[in-house]
């Protein structure tokens, strides 16, 4: 293709062979569009061209011809098949070749009504008695429901006798259901209808109306509350993770720097023998970096991937090989302890975010407390340590992280949030 | 790129048999053709019937830094397409000093398109040079004396022949070295080896338990031994340093530095638990 014209390779070079194996397109069976350039065509590799011509070509040519025409515009009357009452309105229309358009009012389309169901008396003896509802009610529940196209809360306003919109809606739900069941030939040709397949149940609409109540008319006090509590369970979490970090620690080897060089007169080998995996040590024989790499996932294994990832990417920032260059045992052990001390210190970073997302909620609500020198803080950690911002990058989408599962409880809220919440929104994000 | 692939052939002739895989075993010399007709003899040490009395020493390490990799030459002028590079795989003592005390035989497998690929080498130095163009994964194993370990370590190291883009064009002068420092860790080693190897150079050996009285080790014959060092190796001058210390060095700086660091998380963590009117939160640590 060009772009290897470009680059000076070989049309069928065997580097590239596995690129070349592509399945190319099958030659001209896929024409290539007219007024799409031989190179573009190219990028689209041949498959199913991703960009489709907004316009067809040729309709274009065809108004072209067209343009010979004399086009005016004039006030002329319409009537709308929409309305019942054959008014007479007037509009300005386009007009070619002096022949007005004929037939129906172009908006008239839009005039959608609601197909309901109508019962005969007959078959509301036989389907449709129900001892809570006389026939009257439901005649009139039913000119309602065509009247206001279903919009229940419209309905239930208007409806004479007290019902609520539950009440209403089971009512006309019941009988449109009856109705389907009792003029279906058999119970298959009706079984995939949204009315028979989801039965309307009041009770789980009165709870779904309360729950959403009840967290619409949710106080700030209530809410930041709630917030409260679940930063403090993330932060248990992350102290109980951090215990275990550091016994871990202790029960690894003893941090002892030995005198570089130190490699020819080793400490006691029983000292430290436990630090060996039994595994290993049962082997009678094996290389020192096989220890550190199980050491090293030990340590690991009470951590995240991505807290992994992020000790890794702190070691390089550090400029310290991932492994060893030189894996002597003390250099393994110092390596050991400070993989252990990197997690002890994203811990802690963890830690001093959660607190800070609770302090700056609580800000929130204790106007009194001066947000300044909690912003000087950020400020000096992120520039004291040089890996900080790039190992531990993450601290701020992490903080949205958190804010994000805050709003998940409310999964079940309307996607807007109720007004009272936004502002507060906005100081977190950005604070 | 196309110097890494794998699946291709990579010994010098593997077509033309008579060529270039006949001068395959040069530097090895006899050993290696030697070695060849008995590639299928048994993997395990000989004499274990000894084993009822071996006493050990429990929770005693000794480790032995070795160095391995491989040193490649480009032949230059004489490079042809299937025929470009001369190199040699080896294992060797960190300080260059004689692995055939400890080391019994090593088993160099090299890619299945050279002639005889299974090379076992019985004597220092543990080496194989071979020529070709391609690069792959070599498997050494190491078999130990009697003494020493029944079992045997693989090792596994990429051959590489062509230098990285930034170390400049290849070279004749100078070879691609690539070396791998690790240490064998004999766990829970006889008495009989660790009498054996105590004030050997080749082995870290630690304080042992005082009181402890050990058979007394072998006079070594010095003038005998000394041919399996690599000290006065003709590669001797492109071998890599390995500094434990500079590593040392490194590791003790970033821990400063990650402590420090810890140290100042803390105190700002006390900072916002210090003056609260709010909620009292307990610390994790």
């Amino acid at each position: 293709m060009d772009a290897k014209d470009i680059l000076g390779l070989p049309k069928n070079s065997i580097s590239s062979a596995p690129q070349e194996k592509r399945p190319r397109p099958p030659k001209e069976s896929q024409r290539k569009p007219d007024g799409v350039s031989r190179e573009v065509y190219a990028l689209t590799g041949g498959m199913a061209p991703p960009l489709m011509p907004a316009i067809d070509v040729s309709l274009l040519k065809r108004k072209q011809q067209q343009a010979e025409e004399k086009v005016t515009w004039q006030w002329l009357p319409f009537t709308s098949s929409a309305r019942a009452d054959n008014l007479q309105l007037y509009h300005w229309v386009r007009v070619v070749n002096g022949v007005p358009p004929s037939g129906d009012y172009s908006f008239a389309k839009f005039n959608k009504s609601v197909d309901i169901l109508k019962y005969t008396d007959e078959e509301y003896e036989k389907f449709l008695t129900d001892p809570t509802w006389t026939k009257e009610e439901t005649d009139q529940l039913f000119d309602l429901c065509e009247r206001f196209d279903l919009r229940f809360i419209v309905i239930a306003d208007r409806f004479p006798h007290m019902r609520s919109v539950e009440e209403l809606k089971t009512r006309y739900y019941a009988v449109s259901r009856a109705l389907l069941i009792s003029r279906a030939r058999s119970p298959g040709d009706v079984s995939g209808h949204p009315l028979v397949k989801e039965p309307y149940i009041a009770a789980i609409e009165v709870e779904r109306k309360r729950a959403l109540g009840s967290l619409l008319s949710q106080t700030k006090q209530l809410e930041h509350r709630d917030a409260e509590i679940i930063a403090e369970a993330k932060r248990i979490a992350e102290s109980w993770l951090n215990n275990k970090v550091n016994a871990l620690a202790e029960s690894g080897t003893p941090g002892v720097l030995p005198a570089p060089g130190a490699a020819a007169t080793a400490p006691i080998g029983a000292a430290d023998g436990a630090s060996t995996p039994s595994s290993l040590r049962m082997l009678g024989v094996y290389l020192r970096t096989n220890v550190l790499d199980q050491m090293v996932q030990a340590a690991n294994s009470s951590a995240g991937l991505r807290t992994i990832k992020r000790v890794d990417q702190t070691l390089q920032d550090l400029g310290v090989n991932i492994k060893p260059k030189v894996p002597t045992k003390s250099v393994c052990a110092e390596h050991l302890e400070l993989r252990k001390e990197i997690l002890t210190l994203l811990g802690l970073q963890k830690q001093l975010q959660y607190k800070e997302s609770e302090v700056s909620g609580n800000r929130d609500s204790h106007a009194e407390i001066p947000s300044t020198p909690k912003r000087s803080h950020r400020a000096d950690q992120d520039k004291a340590f040089v890996p900080e911002s790039a190992g531990f990058g993450g601290e701020r989408p992490g903080k949205r992280d958190n804010r994000r599962k805050v709003a998940g409880r409310f999964a079940e809220a309307p996607p807007s949030p109720p007004q009272s919440k936004r502002p507060r929104k906005l100081k977190i994000s950005d604070g | 790129m196309p110097n890494t692939s794998a699946g291709r052939k990579h010994a010098a002739g593997s077509g033309n048999v008579g060529g270039g895989g006949g001068g395959g075993d040069q530097s090895d010399g006899g050993s290696g053709q030697k070695s060849q007709q008995r590639s299928k003899v048994a993997r395990v040490p000989d004499d274990i019937d000894k084993k009822g009395q071996i006493k050990r020493l429990k929770d005693v390490e000794i480790s032995i830094p070795i160095v391995y990799g491989t040193m490649s030459f480009w032949l230059g002028k004489k490079a042809t397409e299937y025929n470009s590079h001369r190199w040699t795989v080896y294992i060797r003592g960190a300080t260059n000093e004689d692995l055939s005390s400890v080391v019994k035989r090593a088993v160099f497998q090299l890619h299945p398109s050279f002639d005889n690929p299974t090379r076992i080498v019985e004597s220092a130095p543990f080496e194989v040079s071979e020529s070709g163009w391609g690069e792959f994964e070599i498997a050494i194993t190491l078999f130990f004396h009697s003494d020493v370990c029944d079992r045997q370590l693989e090792l596994y190291h990429q051959l590489k022949l062509y230098p990285e883009e930034e170390s400049g064009a290849q070279s004749t002068k100078k070879p691609v070295v690539v070396e791998t420092y690790d240490e064998i860790v004999f766990s829970d080693p006889s008495e009989a080896f660790v009498a054996r190897i105590q004030n050997h150079p080749i082995a870290i050996v630690p304080r042992l338990p005082t009181g402890l009285t050990l058979p007394p080790g072998p006079i070594e014959n010095s003038s005998e031994k000394k041919r399996g060092d690599t000290k006065d190796h003709p590669f001797s001058q492109w071998f890599m340093n390995f500094s434990e210390a500079d590593e040392l060095l490194k590791l003790a700086a970033a821990r400063q530095q990650v402590q420090a660091h810890i140290v100042k998380l803390r105190r700002q963590l006390s900072m916002i638990d210090g003056p609260p009117q709010q909620v009292k939160a307990p610390s994790g640590q």
